[in-house]
């Protein structure tokens, strides 16, 4: 796996480098993926609007992908590409959360992900912009503009379903129960964010997780809704173990990159 | 027709200030049930391009209107006081409008 | 919608026609609470209806390829293409509305197979190649039968098209530049690049610029005369500008050397510089393919019609919901929670940079 702590010994910087890769890689690929299954959603939306807003966000988050890719290929010293890393790994050497990956479900399941994300990336990237270095601080700064607007949809939607019809209600709340299991592993610490936060290079998640749950409780129960409490919470994604729906996601991201061999696009 | 069902949404004119110095000017409309959802619409349609600086939404229907072509008295005479306009002068310079920097 | 004038003195028929005529006589545009006579009103509503349709309808070949883009920045490009199109359906659907229909009955008309899209869309895209095959040549083929529409008589259409104009630039650009660098590419990708024009080229030509309507363009004489009768009457109202045949033509003439700078063949053997007519003949239009295209009753115009229904009856308790809600809210929402958090508040702002509430009263009031 790309997540090895246990190399031959090498310089403290150069080790650092490696960490970080492994982190931004990370984010890359939660943006990367939850990008490509909302583009599902595109001529799929429930009003004209809708389409054009999903695919905004859709946008914003494979540009966020592409510079995160580019940046961790630069990271690890291979000076890979955004596209090497998007159409020629193979299904285990992804570490998006899993819940980035889950099927779009019905729209409220789609709202229910995207409020948890896009807080979780309001958070995230804000701290990036405070505390990494010069050129991922200015990608978090314009990153995090973009994700408040995608929070600022999915609290609009999280409101007008809760607080539409008691059919869209009980859509909303049960869609919250399906994602909120993903949630946790979006603020997970282990030994790569421990490295980069030693090493300076990138905050740590975990820290966040309370100011997260406040403002999602926030929202959740302005819109009528119970947060959910789930007795059990998933992981493994940042270790490549997906779930059984990623396969196909990734095999129909690759097909065209993968049939045509040495193509230029 | 299902028009409950559509739940056929409120018209929004929506106005943008494209950058300082300029007025709000009328875009366009869109569709939506209340005030935040068409920001957030407008916001969509509306500023993909360029780098607008504010946006206003307004309820097409609390627009209150007067045409000039139905003769109404509310215009009368728009066109009577051409000195209302530049054209009426000469230009500053000999250059004709271009050289004229007053607008 | 359709509002007389209320002058102090009631006009009458002859008057209103007199005045509508003088309008479009002088090239000026018509304007929603003009007065316009029904034909005229009928016919607008027809065309920028099934223009609106022909957008969001337009969306689903392109749309199918959103997750297979081959490379992340091509991606990029095609999902800004795609929702462009979304917009353009919705510039489209509001002129549309300031004729008297609404968007709602627009879309029950196309769902209930009432009203079409443009059949060129009744094709499958077949291979990633097709992306930009649509958009260098279908959009290429809009461009030209737009830019006249920006000056159309009826105002809100043509501010509407002008919009349209400005952005479809870039589709029929990245179109060819995709295509461009597949031509570029292996011999496997210049070869589906190829196939993509082979299946795209037609439907571009026949079916972009409408029935053939004269005889140059190779309609036989009845239905040149029939093509040509609701063209004249466009033409009159200052709706449409040129005949379908002279855009067609322009297309054509724009297509081949393009074709040429990317070594692809557009595939038709009749293609050839004519010194005399300074245009490129090519065969003519054939009507009765024309008609059979229309036919809705093929796999594609069904599935297409299928999918975008899908959509619309899965999304209906999203609707409901947002009515519901602003039912019970009104305009403004909810009152804002009581005590805001003094995060939420922080840099990135409650919400975006771009949007300034001006529902507090911080607007120019001055």
């Amino acid at each position: 796996m790309t997540t090895s702590t246990d190399q031959a010994p090498a310089d403290e910087a150069a080790r650092a480098d490696a960490h970080l890769a492994v982190h931004l890689l990370r984010l890359g690929d939660d943006a990367l993926v939850l990008g490509q299954r909302l583009c599902r959603w595109i001529t799929r939306a429930p009003t004209i609007e809708e389409d054009m807003a999903l695919s905004n966000i859709a946008l914003d988050l494979i540009g966020h992908a592409r510079t995160l890719l580019a940046l961790s290929g630069e990271a690890d010293g291979t000076g890979r590409t955004e596209d090497e890393f998007a159409f020629t790994r193979s299904d285990r050497e992804f570490t998006n959360a899993l819940l980035t990956e889950l099927p779009c479900g019905d729209f409220a399941v789609t709202v229910a992900r995207q409020l948890v994300y896009a807080h979780y990336a309001v958070l995230y990237y804000e701290a990036l912009a405070d505390r990494a270095d010069l050129r991922l601080a200015a990608f978090g700064e314009r990153a995090a503009k973009e994700v408040a607007f995608h929070r600022t949809h999915a609290d609009n939607w999280a409101l007008r379903l809760g607080l539409g019809t008691p059919e869209s209600a009980r859509r909303m709340q049960r869609g919250l129960e399906q994602v909120w299991p993903y949630a946790a592993e979006l603020f997970d610490e282990d030994e790569v964010t421990r490295h980069v936060v030693a090493a300076g290079t990138a905050p740590s998640p975990a820290p966040l997780h309370p100011v997260w749950q406040r403002r999602v409780g926030e929202v959740v129960t302005r819109a009528g809704l119970t947060v959910p409490t789930p007795r059990w919470r998933a992981g493994g994604g940042r270790a490549g173990l997906h779930t059984e729906e990623f396969g196909p996601l990734i095999a129909d991201m690759q097909s065209v990159h993968r049939q045509f061999p040495g193509g230029r696009w | 027709m299902s028009r409950r069902t559509e739940g056929a949404p409120a018209s929004w004119e929506v106005f943008l200030r494209p950058r300082r110095g300029l007025n709000h000017q009328h875009v366009g409309s869109v569709r939506a049930a209340d005030a935040d959802t068409a920001l957030l619409r407008a916001r969509d349609l509306y500023t993909r391009r360029g780098d607008p600086l504010s946006l206003w939404v307004v309820r097409s229907d609390a627009v209150h209107a007067a045409s000039p072509d139905e003769r109404d008295p509310f215009f009368a005479g728009a066109h009577h006081k051409p000195y209302r306009y530049p054209e009426h002068f000469p230009p500053l310079t000999e250059k004709g409008a271009d050289g004229d920097h007053l607008d | 919608m359709s509002a007389r004038p209320t002058g102090t003195t009631p006009a009458s028929q002859d008057e209103l026609l007199a005045h509508f005529d003088g309008l479009i006589a002088a090239g000026e545009t018509v304007e929603p609470r003009d007065w316009m006579p029904d034909g005229y009103r009928r016919m607008m509503i027809r065309q920028v209806a099934q223009h609106a349709h022909s957008e969001i309808i337009g969306m689903q070949p392109e749309g199918a390829w959103l997750t297979r883009a081959p490379s992340l920045y091509r991606k990029s490009v095609l999902i800004a293409k795609v929702q462009d199109e979304a917009g353009h359906g919705m510039y489209l659907y509001s002129a549309a509305e300031t004729l008297g229909v609404d968007r709602a009955a627009l879309l029950d008309a196309l769902h209930q197979g009432q009203q079409r899209a443009s059949a060129t869309f009744n094709h499958p895209a077949l291979t990633w190649a097709d992306t930009g095959a649509i958009a260098w040549l279908t959009d290429g083929a809009a461009v030209i039968n737009q830019a006249p529409l920006c000056r159309t008589s009826y105002g809100p259409y043509a501010r509407a098209m002008r919009r349209v104009c400005q952005e479809e630039a870039f589709h029929v650009r990245q179109g060819y530049d995709l295509m461009r660098t597949l031509c570029e590419g292996t011999p496997e990708q210049k070869a589906m690049a190829q196939d993509a024009v082979d299946r795209w080229w037609l439907p571009a030509v026949a079916l972009m610029f409408g029935p053939p309507d004269t005889e140059a363009g190779g309609a036989d004489a009845r239905a040149a005369a029939l093509g040509a009768a609701v063209s004249r009457r466009a033409m009159a109202w200052g709706i449409k500008r040129h005949t379908n045949d002279e855009l067609r033509q322009r297309f054509v003439d724009s297509c081949v050397p393009q074709a040429e700078r990317l070594g692809l063949v557009l595939p038709d053997p009749a293609i050839r510089w004519n010194e005399e007519r300074g245009h490129h003949d090519f065969t003519p239009v054939d009507w009765d393919l024309y008609r059979a295209a229309l036919g809705e009753d093929t796999h594609w115009s069904r599935q297409r019609l299928a999918h975008r229904r899908a959509a619309h009856e899965d999304g209906a308790w999203v609707r409901e919901a947002s009515a519901a809600y602003a039912a019970r809210f009104g305009a403004d929402g909810p009152p804002p929670p009581p005590a805001p958090d003094p995060e939420t508040a922080s840099k990135a702002g409650a919400g975006p940079a771009a949007v300034e509430d001006v529902r507090g009263g911080a607007g120019e009031r001055a």
